[in-house]
């Protein structure tokens, strides 16, 4: 950690935060199910299987990064994660809506979990950490068990920034603000995610 | 293409939906009954002072003659902001025009010019076929996987009927929605209960068995459709078949509860074999599985051989004929017309197994052939046929053509068709507007309407 400073932590916890913020990744579905249900335990209940599918997916980006980086050098993974980046910045800009639904209101613990995954993946989420993943997982293989605990600990940091985003927002929504706020505040999350991982990815081409 | 905030016409609930404002358009489907002339959507102006009220104000012809423009629906609406499969930044924008006997599928787009729509891609009968592997669209309905489609036959005109789906933005038809369609072989309408993960489909019959009119041996045989389908709306694998039994024919329009946690709908069955009554139905939940029982029953009503058609001369009675229901956005008033008599009838549906009956009126029917205050001629022919309310509940507008080649089997010299509209008492109760009455033009008949933003059978919401 000592090499990079604190940098790539606090892009681990504020990606965390600007997820969560993102009605698609999962504070929205809480509320609607807490709707549903009638009770804010049914909104608390809904986040904890939705941030383990979150970081499920983030995980198996990281583990990726790890294994590449265990065979090849740092410059080749930055270039092929930049590259990786900017083709789903372009899918998701013309693919983006074309999902087939898996799981619908009565989802269980378990169909939140795969839904969380699924949009998080979908949304190329664990891709958007690259840039900070790319420095902790890679030229650490000869350090032996902490290469393993760090990636570990990035993935936690985010996953509970996450979880503290969507739970506040799940809330704040579902006792005071209502479902009003979604006619003009839901801003097109879509758009600066897609831009967020073009540049994301142009940056990591360039500096690769 | 995509917008920074969501189109204030979606509304997370019904709740929210009722306080839109008032819609100044209607979109009317209208089809030229001889098929010599180009099918149309006809614009209403129904702004309330506005000085072009009640008259049409814009006239979209279709490219080609003999589509039979039936029902059609929007492209995008409030199922879009699900929280599960959300596209809040797409556009209520198109309106999804299928020809019924054409299968050709048209695309219209209201947002430059809502009162002159422009057709902005045409999918080619060939091409729906090949695509979808289904023919005769018919429902339209926008949902958590983009556009619906209801077909009534395969692509070679057989059985079964079934749903496809259309991409919301590019309007590609993305192919066959179902994955097991079990022992489903007709199809009708769709729609779902989203807060239930259920889709509901209903039957009517073969093209074959309509398209040169009702067949009388085929509905004296009770071989039209007489059942409801129960679909897991997100694995798309039949789940439940329930039979009304063969002698009530035609069970036609779903209309499920707009609040997403009820799990109860209304469906009508146009003719009953045993009394030639007709009959509204309610589906409900009821343990694991769907149920329905029958809440009202309105019977046939005698009258004189010599003012009936040769199809019900020897019965001396006109059936009511249910050929469509519509259920306000609080799920609190059911509008029914009866096409054979003439009435459109307004139940309070509020407990939905004991629906009280609270308004009627009376225009056309097959005996009757009542009046409206502003018509010039009198004796109206055709009935209350499709209808349709505003969000608020406080406006339901209908038309009166069923379908070409069975108008007349009904109503022997034609229809003349009309669009009026009612006012509706929110304690209950209707009445004409008695400044708006459309004569239709002569070369044209009206069927299905859509409301500028949305109206009570276009939308599906997450949120209670």
């Amino acid at each position: 950690m000592a090499d990079e400073g604190a940098w790539p932590w606090l892009t681990f916890a504020g990606l965390g935060l600007f997820h969560g913020l993102n009605p698609a990744m999962g504070w929205l579905f809480a509320v609607a199910l807490g709707l549903h249900r009638g009770s804010r335990r049914a909104v608390l209940l809904a986040l904890p299987p939705m941030a383990a599918g979150h970081a499920l997916s983030i995980w198996l980006v990281a583990a990726s990064v790890l294994a590449m980086g265990a065979v090849v050098d740092g410059a080749a993974v930055r270039l092929a994660a930049g590259v990786l980046l900017v083709l789903w910045a372009g899918y998701y800009w013309r693919y983006g809506h074309r999902h087939r639904v898996r799981v619908g209101m009565t989802a269980g613990m378990a169909g939140l979990a795969v839904w969380s995954f699924l949009m998080a993946t979908g949304h190329g989420a664990g891709l958007m950490l690259l840039p900070a993943l790319v420095p902790l997982c890679t030229g650490r293989v000869a350090e032996g068990r902490e290469s393993l605990l760090i990636p570990l600990a990035a993935v936690g940091l985010h996953t509970a920034a996450l979880l503290a985003t969507t739970g506040l927002v799940a809330l704040a929504v579902y006792e005071w603000v209502g479902l009003t706020v979604l006619r003009r505040g839901w801003i097109n999350f879509d758009r600066l995610w897609t831009g967020a991982l073009a540049l994301t990815g142009l940056l990591m081409i360039i500096t690769a | 293409m995509a917008t920074w905030t969501p189109d204030p016409t979606f509304y997370p609930s019904p709740r929210m939906a009722m306080q839109a404002p008032v819609e100044t358009l209607a979109y009317v489907a209208s089809f030229d009954p001889t098929r010599r002339l180009p099918d149309a959507i006809t614009v209403v102006d129904v702004a309330p002072g506005s000085p072009t009220f009640s008259q049409v104000v814009g006239t979209v012809a279709m490219p080609n003659t003999g589509d039979e423009l039936h029902h059609f629906g929007w492209n995008a609406c409030s199922a879009c902001l699900c929280p599960n499969a959300p596209h809040p930044h797409s556009e209520r924008r198109y309106l999804v025009v299928p020809g019924l006997r054409s299968s050709r599928i048209h695309i219209l787009d209201v947002k430059d010019d809502p009162r002159q729509p422009k057709i902005v891609r045409v999918l080619e009968p060939k091409e729906v076929a090949e695509r979808s592997n289904y023919t005769r669209p018919h429902t339209i309905h926008c949902g958590p996987e983009g556009i619906y489609v209801a077909a009534l036959a395969n692509a070679q005109g057989e059985a079964p009927g079934g749903v496809f789906l259309m991409d919301h933005e590019t309007f590609d038809i993305r192919g066959q929605w179902e994955i097991d369609r079990g022992p489903q072989r007709l199809a009708y309408d769709v729609w779902w209960h989203l807060g239930h993960d259920t889709m509901v489909t209903s039957e009517w019959g073969l093209p074959a068995s309509f398209e040169n009119g009702l067949v009388p041996e085929i509905l004296l045989g009770g071989q039209y459709g007489h059942k409801l389908h129960f679909w897991d709306l997100h694995t798309r694998k039949h789940q439940q078949e329930i039979d009304f039994g063969a002698e009530n024919q035609l069970v036609f329009e779903l209309r499920p509860a707009h609040d997403p946690t009820k799990a109860y709908g209304f469906v009508n069955s146009v003719i009953s074999l045993k009394d030639l009554s007709a009959s509204i139905w309610t589906w409900y939940r009821e343990g694991d599985s769907w149920a329905v029982r029958k809440v009202i029953e309105i019977p046939a009503e005698p009258a004189d051989p010599a003012l009936l058609p040769d199809m019900l001369k020897g019965f001396g009675a006109v059936p009511p004929l249910v050929t469509d229901i519509d259920l306000s956005m609080d799920d609190r008033f059911l509008y029914v017309s009866c096409w054979g008599t003439g009435d459109l009838r307004q139940y309070d549906v509020s407990d939905p197994f004991a629906p009280k009956l609270t308004g009627t009126v009376r225009i056309g029917g097959i005996a009757s052939r009542a009046t409206h205050p502003k018509a010039q001629n009198g004796k109206l022919n055709g009935g209350p046929q499709m209808v349709e309310i505003s969000r608020d509940g406080k406006r339901v507008y209908f038309t009166n053509s069923l379908y070409g080649v069975i108008d007349e089997q009904f109503y022997p010299e034609g229809i003349d068709g009309w669009m009026v509209k009612l006012d509706a008492n929110a304690e209950g109760g209707i009445a004409f507007d008695p400044d708006f009455f459309i004569e239709w033009p002569k070369t044209h008949r009206p069927h299905q309407i859509r409301l500028e933003g949305g109206d009570c059978s276009s939308d599906s919401y997450c949120y209670p």
